[in-house]
């Protein structure tokens, strides 16, 4: 699904360039749920955000469902985008002036789809997650674990190939928490790809394999125990 | 196109306006108070020049009016500050020698008097004239008939008077058609009653009196105070003018370069003066409108790209749930025209209710200051063209600004 091949990435800051992936090789199959460890610095939301097609690497190869990434221009990536990712952030980026329904429905807005049908998806996936209730709600009426499952809902509504969560649980407690982890565990079971980024080790002993960075490379790469009971 | 016929675009710029209802506000007022003006002032203009038009409306406009007043130059053995008058032998001359393009020639006596009926009396302008006066300036007579050739033939003691020497002389609801009014002590009978104009007016409240008449009582002989000139149709006015001087002058015995011997005022010029003033200040009222106009659509323009600096993060989001660069551009030009296009409409709505509203205040009556003050339709077409095709163009700035920002950058953004 996700194959990354000696993937280097630097900034420039100043004069000087500030290398911030030397040399990824990463390799994700479909229905995987890997989550990505590392403290801040060590390239783990840029690993995310050029997979997620909002950044581009300098070096190396990265294929996204067998399709070599290279060359993009804005549309072709908007376009990739909301075909094969869907995202999920820390701090929820839900649109503060649209109901949740409109919220997650706004992926399939810019696929293309006719409002009524689009309105009728949107709430099948807020019933998904348990919110068909809040459909009317604005965002700040929502609690954070609600507007977090808004936000996955609205993830999976183009029924993507790989949900990308940047730190889903960074911005809540641990009941929601867990509950957003199960939520994201249920997506995986039914054979989605979830890619996720945190430096929470609970966080990542739920997933099925820890990609741990450091410095800009992969230290370590391992089953959690999770998957091994399988 | 299609996007423009498409209910989830406008879904999309009614969620954002709605978000910002204030900056919305504001910017629409903007833009509504230079179309506003626009209006309001061309419709003010037009109101002027139609209450001018009204007010040179019955006047010959292409008149010259000349008197004599006293040489500054020695000539022909005549020393300077000699005074002399006007005479009919120069009626005569300039009649003929003018005939093909003076139409109209009215020579004038006039003088101050008492004028007396029954108990009541009043001092009035008395006026020797011949008929073809109420050619040059016409009057709109209340009662009775203006002058006639017969009157002049035979010196009739008659008088056309004014409604308020009527009014003032008269009883109340009194038929003055037929009644005799003293003036200078001599009874005359009056045969009309003139309104008085509201428009240009020479004469104020006068009593005229046969020019026959007025030269046997006041013992003028041959000499008249002034004359009206009025050119036919296509006469360079300003032309006939000088012509007509220099041959008064050569009449007189006048040094041909002397300017003070006679007086005259060109009713043609004054008028050119006042279409002068009027294009000026249509020209500054064009200049005003738009100008403001232009100051409105780039607060739009200042507005919108404040708007997308503060909702970089939004169109990160959007972009990262696959929007395209081009629907974002789409979406914010089409917000700067929706905008400019409500403002637009609500200014011209605004302006036109309040020429009404001026047209109601200023433009009734008979001595409106602005008549019927109106702007083309055309005008407001093309006005609003441009203001739509200007909010187009200045949208296009924060459209662009807003894709030329990483997704990952608006992001960020917090």
């Amino acid at each position: 699904m996700i194959r990354i091949e000696k993937l280097h990435k630097s900034y420039p800051i100043g004069k000087d360039s500030l290398h911030v992936l030397k040399g990824i090789d990463l390799h994700i199959k479909e229905g995987e749920f890997v989550s990505i460890m590392g403290s801040s610095g060590s390239g783990k939301s840029t690993l995310l955000n050029i997979v997620g097609l909002l950044d581009i690497h300098d070096e190396g190869e990265y294929y996204l469902n067998g399709q070599l990434i290279k060359d993009l221009n804005e549309k072709k990536a908007a376009i990739l985008r909301n075909k094969f990712l869907g995202f999920v952030f820390q701090s929820f980026n839900l649109i503060s002036y649209k109901t949740a329904l409109e919220n997650v429905a706004l992926p399939l807005y810019y696929k293309g789809m006719n409002r009524k049908e689009r309105l009728k998806v949107a709430l099948d996936y807020l019933d998904k997650v348990g919110l068909k209730d809040w459909a009317s709600h604005l965002p700040n009426e929502l609690s954070g674990g609600q507007k977090q499952r808004v936000a996955i809902a609205r993830a999976l509504v183009t029924n993507p190939k790989v949900v990308l969560a940047d730190e889903p649980t960074g911005a809540l407690d641990t009941t929601t928490t867990d509950s957003v982890m199960d939520l994201l565990k249920d997506i995986n079971d039914e054979g989605m790809t979830v890619f996720v980024i945190t430096h929470e080790e609970e966080v990542a002993e739920q997933t099925k394999r820890i990609v741990r960075l450091r410095d800009g490379v992969i230290i370590s790469d391992t089953l959690t125990k999770a998957a091994k009971a399988q | 196109m299609k996007f423009l016929f498409d209910s989830d675009t406008w879904q999309e710029i009614y969620g954002s306006i709605r978000k910002n209802k204030v900056r919305t506000g504001i910017t629409i007022i903007g833009v509504l108070w230079g179309i506003f003006l626009l209006v309001v002032l061309l419709g003010a203009a037009r109101g002027l020049e139609n209450s001018f038009n009204k007010a040179f409306g019955n006047f010959a406009t292409n008149s010259v009016f000349v008197w004599t007043q006293s040489t500054d130059t020695p000539f022909k053995g005549f020393q300077k500050g000699r005074r002399f008058r006007l005479n009919m032998k120069d009626i005569q001359v300039l009649k003929s020698e003018y005939a093909d393009k003076i139409k109209l020639l009215a020579p004038r006596n006039q003088t101050m008097n008492l004028i007396i009926k029954d108990f009541k009396s009043g001092s009035f302008k008395v006026s020797g004239d011949f008929p073809v006066l109420d050619q040059i300036q016409k009057k709109k007579l209340i009662y009775g008939r203006f002058l006639n050739q017969n009157d002049i033939t035979s010196s009739a003691k008659v008088t056309v008077i004014s409604e308020d020497i009527y009014k003032q002389l008269f009883e109340k609801d009194e038929m003055p058609i037929g009644e005799n009014i003293k003036i200078n002590s001599i009874n005359y009978k009056v045969i009309g009653v003139y309104e008085p104009s509201n428009t240009i007016d020479f004469d104020g409240d006068t009593a005229y009196i046969p020019f026959s008449t007025f030269k046997k009582v006041y013992n003028t002989a041959n000499n008249i105070d002034w004359m009206m000139i009025t050119a036919n149709d296509g006469i360079d006015i300003e032309q006939m003018e000088s012509d007509v001087l220099l041959t008064l002058k050569n009449l007189h015995k006048v040094h041909p370069e002397d300017d003070r011997a006679f007086g005259s005022v060109n009713l043609g010029k004054e008028i050119a003066k006042f279409t002068g003033f009027l294009t000026g200040m249509q020209f500054l009222t064009w200049f005003v409108g738009i100008a403001t106009l232009i100051a409105g659509v780039f607060a739009i323009g200042n507005i919108l790209l404040i708007t997308v600096k503060e909702r970089t993060k939004e169109i990160g989001i959007r972009r990262a749930l696959g929007a395209t660069p081009k629907s974002i551009r789409q979406q914010i030009i089409l917000e700067s025209v929706f905008l400019t296009t409500v403002a637009g409409m609500i200014g011209i709505i605004l302006g036109a209710t309040v020429l009404m509203i001026i047209d109601k205040f200023f433009g009734q009556g008979e001595d409106a200051t602005l008549v019927n003050p109106t702007v083309n339709i055309p005008i407001i077409l093309a006005a609003f063209t441009t203001l739509v095709v200007l909010g187009t163009l200045i949208g296009l700035i924060p459209a662009h600004m807003a894709t030329v920002v990483k997704p990952i950058e608006a992001l960020r953004e917090e």
